[in-house]
Protein backbone atom coordinates (compact mmCIF):
# COMPACT_ATOMS: atom_id res chain seq x y z
CA UNK A 1 0.00 0.00 0.00
CA UNK A 2 1.90 2.78 -1.46
CA UNK A 3 1.49 6.30 -0.81
CA UNK A 4 1.51 8.85 -3.58
CA UNK A 5 2.54 12.52 -3.32
CA UNK A 6 1.15 15.93 -4.69
CA UNK A 7 3.19 19.29 -5.48
CA UNK A 8 0.41 21.49 -4.90
CA UNK A 9 0.93 24.92 -7.00
CA UNK A 10 0.47 28.43 -5.45
CA UNK A 11 0.60 31.73 -6.78
CA UNK A 12 0.65 35.09 -4.10
CA UNK A 13 -0.10 33.31 -1.50
CA UNK A 14 -3.09 31.82 -3.39
CA UNK A 15 -3.79 28.04 -4.04
CA UNK A 16 -3.82 27.29 -7.50
CA UNK A 17 -6.95 25.36 -9.13
CA UNK A 18 -4.11 22.62 -11.13
CA UNK A 19 -2.87 22.80 -7.52
CA UNK A 20 -5.60 20.84 -5.86
CA UNK A 21 -6.06 18.76 -9.54
CA UNK A 22 -3.31 17.06 -8.16
CA UNK A 23 -4.39 16.74 -4.96
CA UNK A 24 -7.71 14.90 -6.49
CA UNK A 25 -5.50 13.17 -8.78
CA UNK A 26 -3.02 11.53 -6.08
CA UNK A 27 -6.55 10.89 -3.84
CA UNK A 28 -7.84 8.61 -7.27
CA UNK A 29 -4.37 6.70 -7.27
CA UNK A 30 -4.17 5.78 -3.58
CA UNK A 31 -7.01 5.12 -3.84
CA UNK A 32 -7.02 2.68 -6.28
CA UNK A 33 -3.97 1.37 -5.43
CA UNK A 34 -5.24 -0.01 -2.05
CA UNK A 35 -5.75 3.26 0.12
CA UNK A 36 -2.54 4.70 0.83
CA UNK A 37 -2.03 8.16 2.08
CA UNK A 38 -1.76 11.39 -0.06
CA UNK A 39 1.05 13.45 1.11
CA UNK A 40 1.04 17.15 0.15
CA UNK A 41 3.89 19.98 -0.49
CA UNK A 42 3.00 23.50 -0.91
CA UNK A 43 5.81 25.96 -0.73
CA UNK A 44 5.11 30.03 -0.20
CA UNK A 45 5.78 33.12 1.40
CA UNK A 46 4.81 33.31 5.27
CA UNK A 47 0.95 32.93 5.30
CA UNK A 48 0.45 29.90 2.72
CA UNK A 49 0.46 26.95 5.71
CA UNK A 50 -3.65 28.82 6.16
CA UNK A 51 -3.82 26.66 3.34
CA UNK A 52 -2.84 23.69 4.66
CA UNK A 53 -6.24 23.46 5.66
CA UNK A 54 -7.77 23.44 2.09
CA UNK A 55 -5.58 20.71 0.82
CA UNK A 56 -6.78 18.02 3.14
CA UNK A 57 -10.38 19.19 2.30
CA UNK A 58 -9.10 17.55 -1.18
CA UNK A 59 -8.04 14.50 0.24
CA UNK A 60 -4.37 15.12 1.74
CA UNK A 61 -3.53 13.01 5.05
CA UNK A 62 -0.12 14.87 5.47
CA UNK A 63 0.32 18.53 4.02
CA UNK A 64 4.41 19.62 4.36
CA UNK A 65 4.51 23.69 3.89
CA UNK A 66 7.69 25.59 3.54
CA UNK A 67 7.13 29.02 4.60
CA UNK A 68 9.93 31.48 3.24
CA UNK A 69 10.39 35.16 3.01
CA UNK A 70 12.68 33.94 -0.19
CA UNK A 71 9.54 32.29 -1.76
CA UNK A 72 7.03 35.18 -2.64
CA UNK A 73 7.69 34.60 -6.46
CA UNK A 74 8.37 30.89 -7.46
CA UNK A 75 12.00 30.29 -6.64
CA UNK A 76 12.68 27.16 -9.90
CA UNK A 77 15.59 25.84 -7.65
CA UNK A 78 14.49 26.38 -4.39
CA UNK A 79 11.46 24.32 -5.01
CA UNK A 80 13.12 21.73 -7.30
CA UNK A 81 15.49 20.93 -4.82
CA UNK A 82 13.02 20.86 -2.10
CA UNK A 83 9.88 18.99 -3.85
CA UNK A 84 13.04 16.04 -4.77
CA UNK A 85 14.01 15.87 -1.23
CA UNK A 86 10.78 15.44 -0.24
CA UNK A 87 9.81 12.43 -2.84
CA UNK A 88 13.01 11.00 -2.33
CA UNK A 89 12.64 10.81 1.21
CA UNK A 90 8.83 8.73 0.89
CA UNK A 91 8.54 5.87 -1.31
CA UNK A 92 6.24 7.04 -3.11
CA UNK A 93 4.41 5.06 -6.01
CA UNK A 94 3.45 8.55 -8.08
CA UNK A 95 4.18 11.72 -7.75
CA UNK A 96 2.11 14.50 -9.21
CA UNK A 97 2.57 17.81 -10.93
CA UNK A 98 0.79 20.13 -12.71
CA UNK A 99 1.66 20.76 -16.47
CA UNK A 100 1.16 24.75 -16.08
CA UNK A 101 3.67 26.49 -16.78
CA UNK A 102 5.38 26.53 -13.37
CA UNK A 103 4.87 22.93 -13.15
CA UNK A 104 6.15 22.22 -16.45
CA UNK A 105 9.50 23.99 -15.41
CA UNK A 106 9.77 22.12 -12.08
CA UNK A 107 8.41 18.47 -13.07
CA UNK A 108 11.47 17.60 -15.05
CA UNK A 109 13.50 19.32 -13.05
CA UNK A 110 12.89 16.90 -10.31
CA UNK A 111 12.68 14.05 -12.60
CA UNK A 112 16.09 14.60 -13.16
CA UNK A 113 17.24 15.08 -9.79
CA UNK A 114 15.91 12.01 -8.59
CA UNK A 115 17.02 9.94 -11.96
CA UNK A 116 13.32 8.81 -12.34
CA UNK A 117 11.49 9.28 -15.22
CA UNK A 118 8.38 12.07 -15.91
CA UNK A 119 5.18 11.30 -17.70
CA UNK A 120 4.27 14.38 -18.77
CA UNK A 121 0.99 16.77 -19.57
CA UNK A 122 -1.20 13.25 -18.92
CA UNK A 123 -4.53 13.71 -19.37
CA UNK A 124 -5.28 10.18 -17.98
CA UNK A 125 -3.51 7.41 -15.84
CA UNK A 126 -4.01 4.18 -14.03
CA UNK A 127 -1.86 1.47 -12.84
CA UNK A 128 -0.79 -1.61 -14.67
CA UNK A 129 1.08 -3.98 -12.73
CA UNK A 130 4.53 -2.67 -11.40
CA UNK A 131 3.68 0.35 -14.65
CA UNK A 132 1.92 3.49 -14.78
CA UNK A 133 -0.25 3.58 -17.92
CA UNK A 134 -1.15 7.31 -19.43
CA UNK A 135 -2.70 9.14 -21.92
CA UNK A 136 -0.66 12.12 -23.65
CA UNK A 137 -1.19 14.03 -26.81
CA UNK A 138 1.30 14.29 -29.14
CA UNK A 139 1.90 16.09 -32.47
CA UNK A 140 -0.46 19.18 -31.43
CA UNK A 141 -3.74 16.42 -30.25
CA UNK A 142 -3.75 15.25 -33.60
CA UNK A 143 -2.60 11.58 -31.72
CA UNK A 144 -2.85 10.60 -29.07
CA UNK A 145 -0.10 8.26 -27.55
CA UNK A 146 -0.52 5.75 -24.91
CA UNK A 147 2.84 5.23 -22.57
CA UNK A 148 3.72 3.41 -20.13
CA UNK A 149 5.99 4.38 -17.45
CA UNK A 150 8.21 2.17 -14.91
CA UNK A 151 10.32 3.62 -11.69
CA UNK A 152 9.75 4.49 -8.14
CA UNK A 153 8.48 6.60 -8.01
CA UNK A 154 6.90 7.32 -11.65
CA UNK A 155 6.39 11.78 -11.91
CA UNK A 156 3.56 12.91 -13.61
CA UNK A 157 2.01 16.19 -14.92
CA UNK A 158 -1.28 16.61 -15.54
CA UNK A 159 -2.62 18.60 -17.97
CA UNK A 160 -5.19 20.94 -16.26
CA UNK A 161 -8.43 19.93 -16.28
CA UNK A 162 -8.25 16.44 -17.18
CA UNK A 163 -9.12 15.61 -13.80
CA UNK A 164 -11.97 17.76 -11.86
CA UNK A 165 -10.55 19.01 -8.11
CA UNK A 166 -12.98 16.98 -5.94
CA UNK A 167 -13.38 17.63 -2.25
CA UNK A 168 -12.20 14.54 0.13
CA UNK A 169 -12.56 16.29 3.11
CA UNK A 170 -9.80 14.78 5.70
CA UNK A 171 -7.60 16.89 8.66
CA UNK A 172 -4.50 16.41 7.73
CA UNK A 173 -1.11 16.42 9.92
CA UNK A 174 0.52 19.48 9.04
CA UNK A 175 4.22 19.72 9.21
CA UNK A 176 6.10 22.81 8.62
CA UNK A 177 9.73 22.19 7.14
CA UNK A 178 12.44 23.88 5.63
CA UNK A 179 13.61 24.72 2.25
CA UNK A 180 16.29 22.26 1.02
CA UNK A 181 18.45 25.22 -0.29
CA UNK A 182 18.16 28.81 1.09
CA UNK A 183 16.55 30.88 -1.29
CA UNK A 184 19.39 33.40 -0.89
CA UNK A 185 21.55 30.69 -2.53
CA UNK A 186 19.75 30.09 -5.48
CA UNK A 187 21.46 30.80 -8.95
CA UNK A 188 18.28 31.69 -11.14
CA UNK A 189 16.57 34.52 -9.20
CA UNK A 190 12.98 35.48 -9.12
CA UNK A 191 13.11 39.48 -10.08
CA UNK A 192 9.12 40.19 -10.59
CA UNK A 193 5.56 38.72 -10.97
CA UNK A 194 4.20 40.83 -13.57
CA UNK A 195 0.40 39.99 -13.01
CA UNK A 196 -1.86 40.79 -16.19
CA UNK A 197 -5.22 41.33 -16.01
CA UNK A 198 -6.21 39.84 -13.00
CA UNK A 199 -9.95 40.52 -13.63
CA UNK A 200 -9.32 38.73 -16.75
CA UNK A 201 -10.02 34.64 -16.85
CA UNK A 202 -6.80 32.55 -17.97
CA UNK A 203 -7.70 30.53 -21.35
CA UNK A 204 -6.22 27.25 -19.20
CA UNK A 205 -8.70 27.86 -16.55
CA UNK A 206 -11.97 29.48 -18.44
CA UNK A 207 -15.38 27.12 -18.40
CA UNK A 208 -15.76 29.59 -21.65
CA UNK A 209 -13.73 31.14 -24.83
CA UNK A 210 -14.75 33.38 -26.89
CA UNK A 211 -12.41 33.66 -29.67
CA UNK A 212 -12.34 36.35 -32.84
CA UNK A 213 -9.92 35.83 -35.73
CA UNK A 214 -9.35 37.81 -39.34
CA UNK A 215 -13.19 37.61 -39.61
CA UNK A 216 -13.88 40.32 -37.11
CA UNK A 217 -12.09 42.84 -40.12
CA UNK A 218 -10.15 45.54 -37.55
CA UNK A 219 -8.86 45.38 -34.23
CA UNK A 220 -11.09 47.53 -32.11
CA UNK A 221 -13.87 44.98 -33.34
CA UNK A 222 -12.69 42.70 -30.33
CA UNK A 223 -14.71 44.68 -28.34
CA UNK A 224 -17.73 42.79 -30.05
CA UNK A 225 -15.90 39.56 -28.76
CA UNK A 226 -15.00 41.54 -25.26
CA UNK A 227 -18.56 41.87 -25.19
CA UNK A 228 -20.01 38.52 -25.15
CA UNK A 229 -17.12 37.13 -22.81
CA UNK A 230 -18.41 39.54 -20.59
CA UNK A 231 -22.04 38.48 -20.98
CA UNK A 232 -21.29 34.98 -19.77
CA UNK A 233 -19.11 36.08 -17.11
CA UNK A 234 -17.20 33.00 -16.89
CA UNK A 235 -15.81 33.27 -20.21
CA UNK A 236 -11.84 34.19 -21.47
CA UNK A 237 -10.88 35.84 -24.50
CA UNK A 238 -8.63 34.12 -27.38
CA UNK A 239 -7.88 35.14 -31.09
CA UNK A 240 -6.00 33.00 -33.89
CA UNK A 241 -1.81 33.76 -35.09
CA UNK A 242 -3.41 35.86 -37.65
CA UNK A 243 -4.78 38.57 -35.26
CA UNK A 244 -1.68 38.11 -32.74
CA UNK A 245 1.06 38.16 -35.59
CA UNK A 246 -0.59 41.53 -36.63
CA UNK A 247 -0.73 42.97 -33.22
CA UNK A 248 -4.55 42.71 -32.57
CA UNK A 249 -3.94 41.05 -29.50
CA UNK A 250 -1.19 40.16 -27.30
CA UNK A 251 1.03 36.32 -28.35
CA UNK A 252 -0.30 35.09 -25.30
CA UNK A 253 -4.08 35.23 -26.39
CA UNK A 254 -3.19 32.86 -29.42
CA UNK A 255 -4.91 29.72 -29.48
CA UNK A 256 -3.37 27.37 -31.84
CA UNK A 257 -0.67 24.29 -32.70
CA UNK A 258 2.03 26.94 -31.39
CA UNK A 259 0.00 28.71 -29.11
CA UNK A 260 -2.36 27.74 -25.97
CA UNK A 261 -4.47 23.99 -26.12
CA UNK A 262 -7.79 24.60 -24.70
CA UNK A 263 -10.64 22.22 -24.28
CA UNK A 264 -13.27 24.40 -22.32
CA UNK A 265 -17.20 23.53 -21.93
CA UNK A 266 -17.70 26.33 -24.87
CA UNK A 267 -15.98 27.46 -27.42
CA UNK A 268 -17.01 30.17 -29.49
CA UNK A 269 -14.79 30.44 -33.01
CA UNK A 270 -16.18 34.24 -34.29
CA UNK A 271 -14.89 35.26 -37.41
CA UNK A 272 -12.09 32.33 -37.77
CA UNK A 273 -12.22 30.26 -40.98
CA UNK A 274 -10.41 27.22 -39.04
CA UNK A 275 -7.06 26.85 -40.33
CA UNK A 276 -5.50 24.07 -39.21
CA UNK A 277 -2.59 25.67 -36.87
CA UNK A 278 -5.99 26.86 -35.05
CA UNK A 279 -7.89 23.62 -35.03
CA UNK A 280 -5.10 22.08 -33.61
CA UNK A 281 -5.01 24.18 -30.03
CA UNK A 282 -8.86 24.23 -29.69
CA UNK A 283 -10.84 20.75 -31.33
CA UNK A 284 -10.99 19.11 -28.27
CA UNK A 285 -13.77 21.70 -26.76
CA UNK A 286 -16.54 20.08 -25.64
CA UNK A 287 -19.05 22.37 -27.24
CA UNK A 288 -18.10 24.70 -30.80
CA UNK A 289 -20.08 27.23 -31.63
CA UNK A 290 -18.75 28.63 -34.99
CA UNK A 291 -19.73 32.09 -36.80
CA UNK A 292 -18.88 32.82 -39.83
CA UNK A 293 -19.63 34.26 -43.18
CA UNK A 294 -18.21 31.63 -45.04
CA UNK A 295 -20.44 28.75 -45.43
CA UNK A 296 -17.26 26.19 -46.76
CA UNK A 297 -15.32 27.74 -43.72
CA UNK A 298 -13.69 24.31 -42.28
CA UNK A 299 -14.66 25.55 -38.66
CA UNK A 300 -18.23 24.55 -39.84
CA UNK A 301 -17.20 21.02 -40.01
CA UNK A 302 -16.30 20.50 -36.68
CA UNK A 303 -18.68 22.93 -35.03
CA UNK A 304 -21.59 21.50 -33.02
CA UNK A 305 -23.35 24.52 -33.92
CA UNK A 306 -22.59 26.51 -37.11
CA UNK A 307 -24.31 29.95 -37.99
CA UNK A 308 -23.28 31.69 -41.45
CA UNK A 309 -23.21 35.41 -41.42
CA UNK A 310 -21.58 38.64 -40.34
CA UNK A 311 -20.18 38.64 -37.48
CA UNK A 312 -20.15 41.96 -36.39
CA UNK A 313 -24.10 42.09 -37.11
CA UNK A 314 -24.37 38.79 -35.15
CA UNK A 315 -22.30 39.27 -32.17
CA UNK A 316 -24.42 42.41 -30.47
CA UNK A 317 -27.67 40.26 -30.83
CA UNK A 318 -25.96 36.77 -29.22
CA UNK A 319 -24.40 39.02 -26.35
CA UNK A 320 -27.49 40.44 -25.79
CA UNK A 321 -29.65 37.17 -25.41
CA UNK A 322 -26.90 35.25 -23.34
CA UNK A 323 -27.12 38.54 -20.96
CA UNK A 324 -30.69 37.84 -20.94
CA UNK A 325 -30.35 34.40 -20.49
CA UNK A 326 -27.99 34.97 -18.02
CA UNK A 327 -30.19 36.98 -15.85
CA UNK A 328 -32.98 34.67 -15.55
CA UNK A 329 -31.34 32.03 -13.86
CA UNK B 1 29.58 34.05 -26.97
CA UNK B 2 29.74 29.93 -27.86
CA UNK B 3 26.37 28.92 -27.95
CA UNK B 4 24.39 25.07 -28.64
CA UNK B 5 21.16 24.82 -29.70
CA UNK B 6 19.98 21.62 -29.59
CA UNK B 7 17.62 21.01 -32.10
CA UNK B 8 14.93 18.05 -33.10
CA UNK B 9 13.49 16.53 -36.66
CA UNK B 10 10.29 16.90 -36.74
CA UNK B 11 6.99 16.36 -38.82
CA UNK B 12 5.11 19.19 -40.38
CA UNK B 13 1.64 19.87 -38.00
CA UNK B 14 -0.03 20.66 -41.16
CA UNK B 15 -0.01 16.81 -41.64
CA UNK B 16 -2.76 14.59 -41.54
CA UNK B 17 -1.13 11.38 -39.47
CA UNK B 18 -1.87 8.28 -40.00
CA UNK B 19 -0.93 5.77 -37.56
CA UNK B 20 1.40 2.89 -38.93
CA UNK B 21 0.86 -0.93 -39.16
CA UNK B 22 2.61 -1.51 -35.46
CA UNK B 23 -0.06 0.34 -34.35
CA UNK B 24 2.45 2.60 -31.79
CA UNK B 25 3.66 5.13 -34.30
CA UNK B 26 3.12 7.58 -36.80
CA UNK B 27 3.64 6.89 -40.76
CA UNK B 28 5.94 8.22 -42.12
CA UNK B 29 4.94 7.82 -45.87
CA UNK B 30 4.72 11.17 -47.47
CA UNK B 31 5.34 13.09 -44.14
CA UNK B 32 7.29 15.92 -44.71
CA UNK B 33 9.95 16.92 -41.95
CA UNK B 34 11.42 20.00 -40.69
CA UNK B 35 13.23 21.51 -37.41
CA UNK B 36 10.76 21.52 -34.86
CA UNK B 37 8.92 24.52 -34.29
CA UNK B 38 10.39 25.70 -31.16
CA UNK B 39 13.51 24.47 -32.11
CA UNK B 40 13.82 27.04 -35.18
CA UNK B 41 13.16 29.53 -32.58
CA UNK B 42 16.29 28.67 -30.50
CA UNK B 43 18.03 28.95 -34.01
CA UNK B 44 17.17 32.25 -34.75
CA UNK B 45 17.44 33.34 -30.83
CA UNK B 46 21.22 32.18 -30.85
CA UNK B 47 22.15 33.61 -34.29
CA UNK B 48 20.39 37.14 -33.15
CA UNK B 49 22.61 37.01 -29.54
CA UNK B 50 25.55 36.22 -31.49
CA UNK B 51 25.34 39.25 -34.11
CA UNK B 52 24.30 41.23 -31.72
CA UNK B 53 27.78 40.47 -29.56
CA UNK B 54 29.51 40.68 -32.72
CA UNK B 55 31.70 37.17 -31.94
CA UNK B 56 30.77 33.91 -31.11
CA UNK B 57 29.95 30.83 -32.83
CA UNK B 58 26.94 28.50 -32.68
CA UNK B 59 26.68 24.98 -32.77
CA UNK B 60 23.65 23.09 -33.58
CA UNK B 61 23.48 19.03 -32.20
CA UNK B 62 20.79 16.78 -33.39
CA UNK B 63 19.87 13.04 -32.00
CA UNK B 64 18.56 10.71 -34.38
CA UNK B 65 18.69 8.61 -37.52
CA UNK B 66 20.51 10.18 -40.64
CA UNK B 67 18.02 12.09 -41.39
CA UNK B 68 18.49 14.75 -38.93
CA UNK B 69 21.29 15.78 -40.80
CA UNK B 70 19.22 17.40 -43.35
CA UNK B 71 17.67 19.18 -40.33
CA UNK B 72 21.15 20.73 -39.37
CA UNK B 73 22.06 21.74 -42.94
CA UNK B 74 18.98 23.87 -42.36
CA UNK B 75 20.29 25.75 -39.23
CA UNK B 76 23.96 25.65 -40.78
CA UNK B 77 22.01 27.92 -43.46
CA UNK B 78 20.55 29.74 -41.53
CA UNK B 79 23.57 30.72 -40.13
CA UNK B 80 24.49 28.27 -37.42
CA UNK B 81 28.59 27.75 -37.53
CA UNK B 82 28.96 23.93 -36.96
CA UNK B 83 26.50 20.95 -36.31
CA UNK B 84 27.18 17.48 -34.43
CA UNK B 85 24.62 14.82 -35.45
CA UNK B 86 24.54 12.29 -32.43
CA UNK B 87 23.32 9.22 -34.42
CA UNK B 88 21.19 6.43 -33.47
CA UNK B 89 18.43 4.98 -35.05
CA UNK B 90 16.14 4.70 -31.89
CA UNK B 91 15.65 8.06 -30.19
CA UNK B 92 13.62 6.68 -27.24
CA UNK B 93 10.12 7.83 -25.72
CA UNK B 94 12.09 8.45 -22.79
CA UNK B 95 12.71 12.41 -22.09
CA UNK B 96 15.66 11.63 -19.50
CA UNK B 97 17.19 9.29 -21.48
CA UNK B 98 17.69 11.48 -24.51
CA UNK B 99 18.01 14.41 -21.82
CA UNK B 100 21.37 11.88 -20.52
CA UNK B 101 22.69 11.67 -24.55
CA UNK B 102 22.58 15.48 -24.89
CA UNK B 103 23.87 16.55 -21.65
CA UNK B 104 27.09 14.09 -22.50
CA UNK B 105 27.70 15.72 -25.53
CA UNK B 106 27.19 19.50 -23.78
CA UNK B 107 29.64 18.31 -20.93
CA UNK B 108 32.99 20.20 -21.30
CA UNK B 109 31.59 21.90 -24.50
CA UNK B 110 32.64 25.37 -23.40
CA UNK B 111 29.08 26.51 -23.94
CA UNK B 112 28.16 29.99 -22.63
CA UNK B 113 24.72 29.25 -23.47
CA UNK B 114 22.68 25.90 -24.41
CA UNK B 115 19.53 26.65 -26.02
CA UNK B 116 16.55 24.12 -26.96
CA UNK B 117 13.21 24.82 -27.75
CA UNK B 118 10.55 25.01 -25.40
CA UNK B 119 8.74 21.74 -26.57
CA UNK B 120 9.44 19.32 -29.06
CA UNK B 121 6.36 20.03 -31.88
CA UNK B 122 5.78 15.99 -31.62
CA UNK B 123 6.43 14.81 -28.57
CA UNK B 124 5.18 17.64 -26.61
CA UNK B 125 6.55 16.79 -23.17
CA UNK B 126 9.04 19.96 -22.65
CA UNK B 127 11.07 18.21 -20.57
CA UNK B 128 14.29 17.38 -21.99
CA UNK B 129 16.06 20.98 -21.57
CA UNK B 130 15.52 21.38 -17.80
CA UNK B 131 16.12 17.93 -17.66
CA UNK B 132 19.89 18.58 -19.06
CA UNK B 133 20.28 21.69 -17.14
CA UNK B 134 19.93 19.49 -14.04
CA UNK B 135 22.20 16.83 -15.31
CA UNK B 136 24.66 19.19 -16.01
CA UNK B 137 24.24 21.73 -13.07
CA UNK B 138 24.17 24.80 -14.65
CA UNK B 139 20.93 27.11 -14.14
CA UNK B 140 18.03 26.79 -15.88
CA UNK B 141 15.21 28.66 -17.43
CA UNK B 142 12.98 27.15 -19.43
CA UNK B 143 10.08 28.52 -22.01
CA UNK B 144 11.89 31.69 -22.16
CA UNK B 145 9.61 34.21 -24.68
CA UNK B 146 12.34 37.26 -23.94
CA UNK B 147 16.30 36.77 -23.20
CA UNK B 148 18.79 39.38 -22.55
CA UNK B 149 22.35 38.41 -22.02
CA UNK B 150 25.11 40.87 -20.77
CA UNK B 151 28.04 40.55 -18.66
CA UNK B 152 27.79 37.25 -17.81
CA UNK B 153 24.26 37.06 -16.78
CA UNK B 154 21.04 36.21 -18.36
CA UNK B 155 18.03 37.97 -17.86
CA UNK B 156 14.85 35.87 -18.97
CA UNK B 157 10.68 36.52 -19.24
CA UNK B 158 8.77 33.32 -19.06
CA UNK B 159 4.89 33.67 -19.77
CA UNK B 160 2.35 32.21 -17.50
CA UNK B 161 -1.25 32.16 -17.01
CA UNK B 162 -2.63 35.26 -16.78
CA UNK B 163 0.68 36.84 -15.96
CA UNK B 164 4.70 36.68 -16.99
CA UNK B 165 7.66 36.78 -14.60
CA UNK B 166 11.28 38.01 -15.06
CA UNK B 167 14.12 35.71 -13.89
CA UNK B 168 17.94 36.46 -13.50
CA UNK B 169 20.64 33.84 -13.95
CA UNK B 170 24.52 33.67 -14.18
CA UNK B 171 26.06 32.03 -17.31
CA UNK B 172 26.79 28.98 -18.54
CA UNK B 173 22.66 28.13 -18.83
CA UNK B 174 20.59 26.55 -20.27
CA UNK B 175 17.57 28.64 -21.75
CA UNK B 176 14.51 27.12 -23.46
CA UNK B 177 12.93 29.34 -26.46
CA UNK B 178 9.38 29.96 -26.31
CA UNK B 179 7.49 31.80 -29.67
CA UNK B 180 7.95 35.02 -29.78
CA UNK B 181 11.29 35.99 -29.14
CA UNK B 182 11.94 36.19 -33.15
CA UNK B 183 10.80 34.65 -35.88
CA UNK B 184 12.98 32.15 -37.64
CA UNK B 185 14.49 33.42 -40.73
CA UNK B 186 14.48 31.80 -44.25
CA UNK B 187 18.14 30.83 -45.20
CA UNK B 188 19.33 32.72 -47.92
CA UNK B 189 20.60 31.04 -51.36
CA UNK B 190 24.44 32.37 -50.20
CA UNK B 191 23.43 30.57 -46.82
CA UNK B 192 21.76 27.46 -48.22
CA UNK B 193 25.78 27.51 -50.56
CA UNK B 194 27.81 28.09 -47.20
CA UNK B 195 25.85 25.55 -45.43
CA UNK B 196 27.09 22.90 -47.72
CA UNK B 197 30.81 23.21 -46.63
CA UNK B 198 30.56 24.01 -43.00
CA UNK B 199 31.37 21.17 -40.28
CA UNK B 200 28.90 18.40 -39.51
CA UNK B 201 30.58 15.77 -37.34
CA UNK B 202 29.08 12.73 -36.94
CA UNK B 203 28.77 10.86 -33.41
CA UNK B 204 27.61 7.05 -32.66
CA UNK B 205 25.93 7.21 -29.63
CA UNK B 206 24.63 4.48 -26.86
CA UNK B 207 21.34 5.75 -25.76
CA UNK B 208 20.57 4.41 -22.15
CA UNK B 209 17.72 2.33 -20.47
CA UNK B 210 14.18 3.97 -21.49
CA UNK B 211 11.20 3.86 -18.73
CA UNK B 212 9.07 5.31 -20.69
CA UNK B 213 7.58 3.22 -23.42
CA UNK B 214 4.68 3.71 -26.38
CA UNK B 215 2.33 1.46 -25.85
CA UNK B 216 -0.04 2.92 -28.43
CA UNK B 217 -0.69 5.53 -30.61
CA UNK B 218 -4.36 6.56 -32.37
CA UNK B 219 -6.06 9.47 -33.37
CA UNK B 220 -8.54 10.63 -31.59
CA UNK B 221 -12.49 10.41 -32.38
CA UNK B 222 -13.70 12.61 -34.80
CA UNK B 223 -16.15 15.52 -33.84
CA UNK B 224 -19.31 15.20 -35.34
CA UNK B 225 -20.12 18.14 -35.57
CA UNK B 226 -20.57 19.86 -39.42
CA UNK B 227 -24.27 21.67 -38.03
CA UNK B 228 -25.42 24.71 -39.75
CA UNK B 229 -28.48 25.65 -37.43
CA UNK B 230 -29.15 29.04 -39.66
CA UNK B 231 -28.01 32.37 -40.56
CA UNK B 232 -27.57 35.75 -39.71
CA UNK B 233 -28.62 37.44 -36.40
CA UNK B 234 -32.35 35.52 -36.92
CA UNK B 235 -30.30 32.65 -35.62
CA UNK B 236 -29.32 33.71 -32.35
CA UNK B 237 -32.47 32.35 -30.87
CA UNK B 238 -32.09 29.17 -31.65
CA UNK B 239 -28.65 28.71 -31.18
CA UNK B 240 -29.30 29.67 -27.45
CA UNK B 241 -31.77 27.69 -27.09
CA UNK B 242 -29.53 24.92 -27.85
CA UNK B 243 -26.99 25.93 -26.10
CA UNK B 244 -29.46 25.81 -23.28
CA UNK B 245 -30.95 22.81 -23.62
CA UNK B 246 -29.02 20.33 -25.81
CA UNK B 247 -25.53 21.31 -24.65
CA UNK B 248 -26.34 23.00 -21.58
CA UNK B 249 -23.63 25.34 -21.03
CA UNK B 250 -25.37 28.08 -20.85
Amino acid sequence: MANTFAFVESRSGELRRVGLEAVTAARRLADATGGGEVHALVMGAPGISAKAEMIGAYGADVVEVVEHAGLALYSPEVVAATAAARIGDGSYRAAFFSASAQGKDLAPRVAAKLGVSLGADVTAFETSGDAIVVRHPVNTGKVIATLSITGTPVLLSLRPGSVTAERAPRTPRVATIAPAIDPAAARVVPRELLAGNTAKLDLGEAPVIVSGGRGLRAPENFKLVEDLAAAFGNAAVGATRAVTDDGWRPHTDQIGQTGRLVSPDLYIACGISGAIQHLAGMRTSKTIVAINKDREAPIFKIADYGVVGDVLEILPVLTEAVRKAKQSH
Amino acid sequence: MKIAVCIKRAADMETRFKIAADGRSIDEAGVKFDIADFDGFAVEAALQLKEKDGTGEVTVISLGKDAVQETLRKALSMGADKAVHLKTDAVPADALAIARVLAAELEGGGYDLMLFGRMAIDAANQSVGPMAAELLGVPCVSAASQLGVAGGRGTARRELEGAAEVLEFPLPAVVTIDEGIARPRLPSLKGIMAAKKKPLEVKPVQVGESRVTVIKMELPPERTGGRIIGEGPDAVPELVRLLQTEAKVL
